[in-house]
Order: C-alpha cells, then sequence, then structure tokens
C-alpha cells in the first residue's frame, strides 16, 4: 500500500496526468508545515484575517432546556467568511502561492468553501474559479453572489445530479487540463493523497482550541465532542487532538436526508459500503456494481457520498462513532438553537446540535459535551423557510 | 506472450473505443463488428460509470445514456461472451477502479479471462496504486495497461519497465474529447519508452481526424480514437453502425500509409 493510508482508507487513485502534480504538493507541504515563517504567516492569518482563535461558548440556556450535559458550542461560525472552511483554505491559498501558483479552483457544495476559496484569493491576488453544483447554486444564490463580489468565477455543474460530487468531479477534470499554474484547493479531508492529511492538518486547530478552552474553563477535558459530517473537514478537525484521549466520545453526525432506509439520503457510513472514488479508498454510497448513488440532504454541504478516508478509519477501530441525523430533526435543531441561544446554525452544523439535543438529556449535569457550530445559517434562512412551507425570497 | 501484440502485427494499429450499452448492446455488437470488419486492431469497450472524472462531456454522455439503458456489469460479461464466437481480435476493458473493485477484483478479473477479455485499462489506478488490481490480473493473464501522460516526465521510465500489453500514451493534458490541435512532444516521449521497454505504444485522447491518427501513428504503434466516435453513434443511434465502420476504415488507412 502506498502513502497517504488510514488503515485500508485513502491512497491515490487518480489520473497518471495529475501524478506529479500531487507528488509536488506533497513535497511542497512537508517543507513548508516545518518552516517557522509559513506557520508564522498562517498564524497571523488566522488570528488577524480570519478572526481566530473561534470562542467556545458555554450555552447555558440551551443547556438548562436539554436538562442534562453541560453543553460548549465551538463558534466556526464566527469566523470570517463565517464557517471553519477559512482555516483549511488559508494554509492551503498560502501554500500554493509559496509553490508559485496564480491561480486557485474549488469545488463547494453549499458555497462556504467557495467563499472561502473566493476570499482568500482576492485577499492574496490569485485567479479564482469555483465550480458548483447547478442545483446547489440555486439553493444557495447569495453564495453564488458573494463568490462573484469578490472576484471569482462559478461554475455551474450540470454533469450527473449538479450537486456537490459534481463539481468535485469538474474540478478534478479543470486540474487535469491546467496543473502549471493552478492549484486545486480541495475542502475536505478528502480526495487524493495529501489532500485528506493537508486539510486535517489546518482544520486540526479546532481542537487544538477547544482543549485548551475546555481545560481553561473547566479544567478537563469533554466528555464528548460532536460535530457534523460531509466529507468531514470540520469533525477531523474538532476530533484531531482528541484522538489520543480515550476517554473523549468523538460523535460525527451523518446527513440521514429523509431518513436511512430510503434512497434519499447521504449517510456514508450507515449506508455505504467500501469503494475507489474521487482519488480515494473509502466509504461511499453507492449500487452493487459499484455506481455512485445520486445522495440526497437539505444540506447542500452534506450532500456527498462518500466519506474522508481518516474518518472511515476512525469508524473501522472504533474510534469515532458516525450517527444519522434526518432534514427534519435538523431543521427542528437550526430553530431550537436560535430560539434558545440567539445563534442561527449553518445547517450542516445543526445536524451536530440535533444529535446532541437527543444525546445530552440521557448524560450526567456534570458531563461536558462540545458541539462544533462549523458555520452560521443566514445562507440556510430561505432554504429552512421554505421547507417549512413558507415562500420566501432571498 | 498477450494476445494485445496481435493488434500490432498489422502495421500500425487502430484503435477504436466504445462505450457498451449506448445506445443499446444490440447496437454496440453491431458496431464493433462493423469495425473489426472495417480494420480495427484492437477495441477497448467502455463499461459506463457514474462519475467518470477522466472523460469530456462527449464520452460522459455515452455513460450516462448506456447507464439510463439498464446495462450492468453482468450484462456486459455476457455481451463479450457473445462477441467472443466470432470475434478473436484483442478486446480490452476500460472502466474505472472502483467497477472493479465493487463487482470483486477477483471476481472480476477471472471473469474477463474467461470470456476472453485479454487487458484491462482504468484511468483512476496509476502506478502507485496497481498493487491493487495487478497480481490478481497476473495470477488470470490479463493484462493491466499503464497510461503515460504529458506530465508524467521522469516517471515515463518507472511506468514503460513494468508495462503490459500496450502502453497507453495520453496526447495532451485535460480528460477525452476531440482537439484541434496536439502539441505534445510525443515523440520525445515515447524515446524514453523504448529505451525501457519494448511492447507497443498507443497514442489517444484529442485525435479525431485521419491527418491526426496519421501523425500520432507515425510516432508510436498506434492511435486510439474514443471521442469522435461517441459522437456518432450519439447523432445517429442505432443507425451509426455502418458510418461508424466507414470511419474505422478511413481512420485504418489513414495509419497504415505511413
Amino acid at each position: 500500500m502506498t502513502n497517504g493510508r488510514f488503515g485500508v482508507h485513502g491512497g491515490q487513485y487518480i489520473p497518471e496526468t495529475l501524478m506529479n502534480a500531487v507528488i509536488e504538493l506533497e513535497k511542497a507541504y512537508n517543507h513548508y508545515k516545518n518552516d517557522p515563517e509559513f506557520n508564522r504567516e498562517l498564524t497571523d492569518l488566522f488570528n488577524e484575517y480570519a478572526n481566530r482563535p473561534s470562542r467556545l461558548y458555554y450555552a447555558e440556556k440551551l443547556t438548562k432546556a436539554l436538562g442534562g450535559a453541560k453543553i460548549y458550542l465551538k463558534r466556526e461560525d464566527l469566523n470570517h467568511t463565517g464557517s471553519h472552511k477559512i482555516n483549511n483554505v488559508l494554509g492551503q491559498a498560502l501554500l500554493a502561492k509559496k509553490m508559485g501558483k496564480t491561480r486557485l479552483i474549488a469545488e463547494t457544495g453549499a458555497g462556504q468553501h467557495g467563499v472561502a476559496t473566493a476570499t482568500a484569493a482576492a485577499l492574496m491576488n490569485m485567479e479564482c474559479v469555483v465550480f458548483m453544483g447547478e442545483e446547489d447554486t440555486k439553493r444557495q444564490a447569495l453564495n453564488v453572489y458573494r463568490m462573484k463580489l469578490l472576484g471569482a468565477e462559478v461554475i455551474p455543474v450540470t454533469s450527473g445530479t449538479a450537486t456537490l460530487k459534481d463539481a468535485v468531479s469538474e474540478a478534478m477534470r479543470e486540474w487535469t487540463s491546467r496543473i502549471d499554474d493552478t492549484h486545486y484547493c480541495l475542502g475536505s479531508v478528502m480526495g487524493p493523497h495529501p489532500f485528506p492529511t493537508i486539510v486535517r492538518d489546518f482544520q486540526a486547530v479546532i481542537s487544538k482550541e477547544i482543549k485548551s478552552q475546555i481545560i481553561e474553563k473547566e479544567g478537563r477535558l469533554p466528555d464528548t465532542v460532536i460535530a457534523c459530517v460531509g466529507g468531514g473537514s470540520n469533525a477531523m478537525g474538532s476530533f484531531y487532538h482528541f484522538i489520543e484521549d480515550e476517554s473523549v466520545r468523538l460523535i460525527g453526525c451523518e446527513a440521514a436526508g429523509r431518513g436511512i432506509d430510503t434512497f434519499e439520503t447521504a449517510a456514508t457510513i450507515n449506508t455505504g459500503r467500501l469503494g475507489i472514488f474521487h482519488g480515494m479508498k473509502s466509504y461511499f454510497c453507492q449500487d452493487k456494481y459499484g455506481q455512485i448513488a445520486p445522495v440526497y440532504s437539505i444540506s447542500a454541504g452534506l450532500d456527498y457520498p462518500g466519506i474522508g478516508p481518516e474518518h472511515a478509519h476512525l469508524h473501522d477501530i472504533g474510534r469515532a462513532e458516525y450517527v444519522p441525523v434526518t432534514d427534519e430533526e435538523a431543521v427542528e435543531a437550526f430553530e431550537f438553537l436560535s430560539k434558545t441561544e440567539g445563534i442561527i446554525p449553518a445547517i450542516e452544523s445543526a445536524h451536530a446540535v440535533a444529535y446532541a439535543m437527543k444525546l445530552a438529556p440521557t448524560m450526567d449535569k456534570d458531563k461536558i459535551i462540545v458541539i462544533t457550530v462549523s458555520g452560521r445559517g443566514d445562507k440556510d434562512c430561505a432554504a429552512i423557510a421554505r421547507y417549512r412551507g413558507e415562500d420566501i425570497y432571498e | 506472450m498477450s494476445n494485445i501484440r496481435k493488434a500490432f502485427e498489422n502495421g500500425k494499429a487502430f484503435i477504436p473505443f466504445i462505450t457498451c450499452g449506448d445506445p443499446d448492446l444490440k447496437t454496440t455488437g453491431k458496431i464493433v463488428r462493423e469495425a473489426v470488419k472495417n480494420g480495427a486492431d484492437l477495441i477497448e469497450l467502455g463499461i459506463p460509470f457514474s462519475d467518470p472524472t477522466a472523460e469530456g462531456p462527449v464520452i460522459q454522455g455515452a455513460n450516462i445514456r448506456a447507464l439510463a439503458g439498464g446495462v450492468t456489469t453482468d450484462k456486459i460479461f455476457d455481451f463479450v461472451r457473445d462477441l467472443r464466437r466470432n470475434i478473436t481480435i484483442p478486446l480490452v476493458f476500460m472502466t474505472y477502479a472502483n467497477v472493479v473493485f465493487s463487482y470483486g477484483a477477483e471476481n472480476f478479473i477471472s471473469t474477463c479471462a474467461e470470456i476472453g477479455i485479454d487487458g484491462i485499462i482504468l484511468p483512476d489506478l496509476p502506478f502507485e496504486e496497481k498493487a491493487e488490481f495487478q497480481p490478481i490480473c497476473s495470477k488470470y493473464s490479463v493484462d493491466l495497461i499503464s497510461l503515460i501522460a504529458p506530465t508524467s516526465k521522469e516517471r515515463i521510465a518507472m511506468i514503460a519497465r513494468e508495462a503490459e500489453g500496450f502502453l497507453y500514451i495520453v496526447s495532451s493534458l485535460g480528460v477525452t474529447g476531440t482537439r484541434s490541435e496536439i502539441t505534445t512532444d510525443l515523440a520525445s516521449i515515447i524515446k524514453v519508452v523504448r529505451e525501457n521497454t519494448d511492447i507497443p505504444c498507443a497514442i489517444g485522447f484529442g485525435i479525431s481526424t485521419p491527418e491526426q491518427a496519421k501523425k500520432m501513428a507515425a510516432v508510436s504503434d498506434g492511435a486510439i480514437v474514443g471521442s469522435a466516435i461517441i459522437k456518432l453513434i450519439e447523432k445517429h443511434g442505432k443507425s451509426s453502425v455502418e458510418l461508424v465502420g466507414e470511419y474505422v476504415k478511413k481512420m485504418k488507412e489513414a495509419v497504415t500509409n505511413i
């Protein structure tokens, strides 16, 4: 087995045309990750530009309303651009710049990663092209406008199911046609090695901060960390520094869509099986013949038929648990957190809140749950209103 | 010795790519027979995949049409069994790693051997991941065909030394699809290949006209054409059989008269 394996998962299942590009990326990353100047610049971007460290907020009203474990929210929604995506993007854009690249391409589902990439490109004076499923450009029209405002070109993808997986495929196709000046700024802990490692390392700032913040506030580690999982970048970032702390339960919340017993789901660990796609070996929703399934979730950011290889491995070894959360549960959590705490979470993050709402009441009051609120929910308001039968326009 | 070598014994080879089941398997069968009759030396049979990341819009379309028509790996195996009653030229499958993996690699590859498939091309299986299927391919004497790209540079020698069947030289950056111009310095790539192996090399990606095929065959052992044929099938459907035959004839003539 080759580089970049997490158990049996991971690898580099990509066209030969891209092999030298990922090898070059790996070399550059291995060099810069230990370069003090690179790390100083990145920390500066994190703190001064992206508003890190993000707050670890004690959600007292939510805690009381649920009547169980003490709940803290890791406020990635307060980052510049409104989600955790900026962490990875600033890292990759800086790396690409050091590599002499002048153009960033990216896929996006909900638009959060596309907006973050367009932002970094504007800041660093790079060209930017974002591929977005046509279906998602309709669901997230505001984010399309934001990307354009930031100077990016947004290309609606009409192939396949016209959602996130097709945007990834199209970005990969684009990368094979233009490599010299272009870096593919992949948005999640997925794809061929070294992307799952690079993205995880840049997102690991989340768990690093949670750890020191909770020790400062509570003098101990949390009992449970909960995050939503599509490809799995905010979850991987939230879990990473706790993997060795076996007392900390790690829970990833998958988008079950209309339920894991229906075909309208995107819960990869709960309904998928081992396969090879988008450059990696991992779990995928697929049919008997290996055709990738057209997945569904109300959340454009979790609407992906695979999961990052490190999550697949954490599942295999039983270190993390992956639970399905339906559209309905997520929408209820979206509304509940808004009303109890005055915090409107992204519909993606609402999947994590929804599971915490089930779990917290079953835990003692001296237990601690940390929920990563990966993004803010302003972008979702129109879609949730429509879900509730209110026909509003953005 | 690999049966694939036979494809290169008849002068420079012309290799058509056809997606199985576009528009239906019955038509694919007729097209394959017509192509053989008109001089095809080896045929790449595409097993459709839902998300073919190395393909341009034309072959993506063929994949979608074929899957929508209900084609499956098992139906394609039966189809090849039937073809092999009277088709003797080398046949290879071109598909994606997940199609092989999800069928069970040993099941898939042993079935290939049983029905007379001589090789497999998987564009998402680079040299570094060959171990996924190579031992099983060797066990059943099915060639796992390697690709070399314009970006391969110092990787060319490494890939060529372990290559089997034939080497698929990717003419251009990007995905499959016709191109008006091919600018890669293919002669230099093939020079390195020749220093490292004596297996044949065929060039594919972007070729559609007899002039292009002739130019490509002049520096290699053959030309591979996919999208130009799929376009004929897309446009004419079940009535494309003779048109594909005429096209193959024209292309084989172009590569022969060098």
